[in-house]
């Protein structure tokens, strides 16, 4: 479906966070330095621990899938990351700098404010399960809103980069249509598009196609492999799906309980599983 | 007591239309101060600060538990120098804000968390938030609510007599003392309420539906 030649690579200087310096080399994935890192991360609602002191990485370039049962904190790592929830303890660092700190002079690290949040969120996309599209736009709009309004992109501009990823995502026909018009496929391909539309360094996708139609669902994750496929962009999936896992990701991790009871390559974890939770995981949803 | 008296209704009729006219303007921009200033409640009620939330809480709990008729007999002797009319419209605007911010809240309410979480990944300032998508689709959701709101204005616009604003019943009144026929004259004012607020409310019951998901 995908046409090429792709319209995702990052033209040089386009986005403005391109015209500084980047802080680090853009390495490759095996050797680099981590593009995000949970340190020591804890999350509780009251006394319900979520996610108990978890460290892990993802190199820039890395498609990680995360799977686990429900309720094992998938989903919260996503949420954290996309800094729609505060951590409780522990920090999460992107590209070198805390995600939602920052460093006071004397080294240590305080809540960052909304704005810095802001800021530091401009990074990361992300496309949600419920799509989550503005019902009071139509196609385009939801596109554009975020370049225009937050990158100070030229509207003319944002709207020809709209069209280009509408053709990407096999939508060009619906520029005009509003969310409740598409079915949940379509609906689901134009937030990948708006989510793409900020040039994010790092997507996030959060069980996207869970509250698709089975019929549905082939064409998303083809989509998605073909994003992986051709672009640098950093992703971490959370997924019931074990054919997205494997087409889409290098890297799985296994979750439980709020830890990483195993990771390594799909080929790996599907065939070859270590650990007995993931063995017993794998039997029941296979 | 003789019957109606089809000739003093006759008479009362221009009257009658040129107190309608005051009504109407009341009406409307009461409704407008209503509407803005309950929208701007509702936002100020989300504020992080309890400095902004609490003393909002005070005002509106005030203006609330007090009869509207006492908030305009205060309003009018406290500003004696203004104007009737003036004080007529602020007072049933800023009375009715605190029940349409309560109609705002509970549109904003409304609009599911997802739509907040989309705007905060996509980096949507606050501004751009409220304006772009949460106030578009909360308005939406209660436009009708709204409009219920302005109709029963409209017919509380009779308190406005009190502090001599020349309303529809207030030159009813007039015209039934003038010639003694109060029957015909609050009769007729009482159908060009009806006449006038009836249709509407089919309206906004049309529009409910229309806009209803």
């Amino acid at each position: 479906m995908a046409t090429e030649p792709l319209p995702l690579q990052k033209p040089a200087a386009a986005a403005p966070r391109d015209a500084v310096p980047a802080t680090a080399p853009r390495a490759a994935p095996e050797t680099g330095p981590p593009l995000v890192r949970f340190d020591d991360v804890v999350k509780r609602y009251g006394d319900h621990v979520v996610l108990d002191r978890l460290n892990f990485s993802v190199r820039r370039g890395e498609h990680v899938t995360l799977i686990g049962p429900s309720g094992s904190g998938k989903t919260t790592i996503l949420r954290l990351l996309m800094t729609l929830e505060k951590v409780s303890d522990g920090v999460i660092w992107v590209d070198g700098s805390p995600l939602s700190h920052v460093a006071a002079p004397d080294g240590s690290l305080k809540p960052a404010s909304e704005k810095h949040l802001r800021e530091a969120r401009k990074k990361i996309g992300m496309v949600f399960q419920q799509f989550n599209l503005f019902p009071n736009m139509n196609v385009l709009r939801n596109i554009t809103e975020a370049p225009v309004n937050v990158l100070g992109m030229d509207r003319a501009e944002a709207e020809d980069r709209a069209r280009e990823l509408l053709d990407l995502v096999g939508l060009s026909g619906k520029i005009d249509a509003h969310p409740s018009q598409l079915s949940g496929g379509q609906q689901q391909r134009v937030a990948i598009a708006r989510a793409l539309a900020m040039r994010p360094e790092i997507l996030l996708l959060d069980e996207v196609t869970s509250a698709l139609d089975p019929e549905l669902v082939a064409g998303v994750l083809d989509l998605l492999s073909d994003i992986a496929r051709n672009t640098d962009i950093t992703m971490v999936c959370v997924t019931h799906e074990m054919n997205f896992a494997r087409d889409v990701s290098k890297k799985v991790l296994m979750f439980d309980a709020g830890h990483v009871v195993e990771s390594g390559p799909p080929e790996k974890i599907f065939s070859d599983p270590e650990h007995e939770r993931t063995r017993a995981f794998l039997d029941a949803v296979l | 007591m003789n019957g109606f008296d089809w000739n003093a209704a006759g008479d009362a009729l221009p009257l009658l239309l040129k107190g309608f006219e005051v009504t109407l303007l009341a009406t409307v921009l009461g409704t407008l101060v209503a509407a803005v200033l309950g929208l701007a409640i509702a936002v100020a009620g989300r504020a992080p600060s309890r400095w902004v939330t609490v003393p909002v809480r005070v005002v509106m709990e005030f203006i609330r538990s007090t009869p509207l008729l006492v908030q305009l007999v205060g309003a009018a002797a406290l500003f004696s120098s203004v104007e009737p009319l003036t004080i007529g419209i602020v007072v049933l605007g800023v009375h009715y804000a605190t029940y349409t911010s309560e109609v705002y809240r509970a549109g904003i309410d409304g609009v599911p968390k997802g739509q907040w979480e989309a705007c905060r990944a996509l980096s949507l300032g606050p501004r751009r938030t409220w304006q772009a998508v949460i106030l578009p689709q909360a308005v939406r959701n209660v436009l009708p609510a709204l409009g219920n709101y302005a109709i029963s204005m409209f017919k509380e616009t009779p308190f406005l007599a009190v502090i001599t604003v020349q309303e529809m019943v207030f030159e009813a009144r007039k015209y039934g003392a003038d010639h003694f026929a109060y029957t015909e004259a609050f009769t007729l004012a009482g159908l060009v309420f009806l006449v006038a607020s009836y249709p509407t409310s089919l309206l906004m019951r049309k529009l409910e539906k229309r806009l209803g998901h």
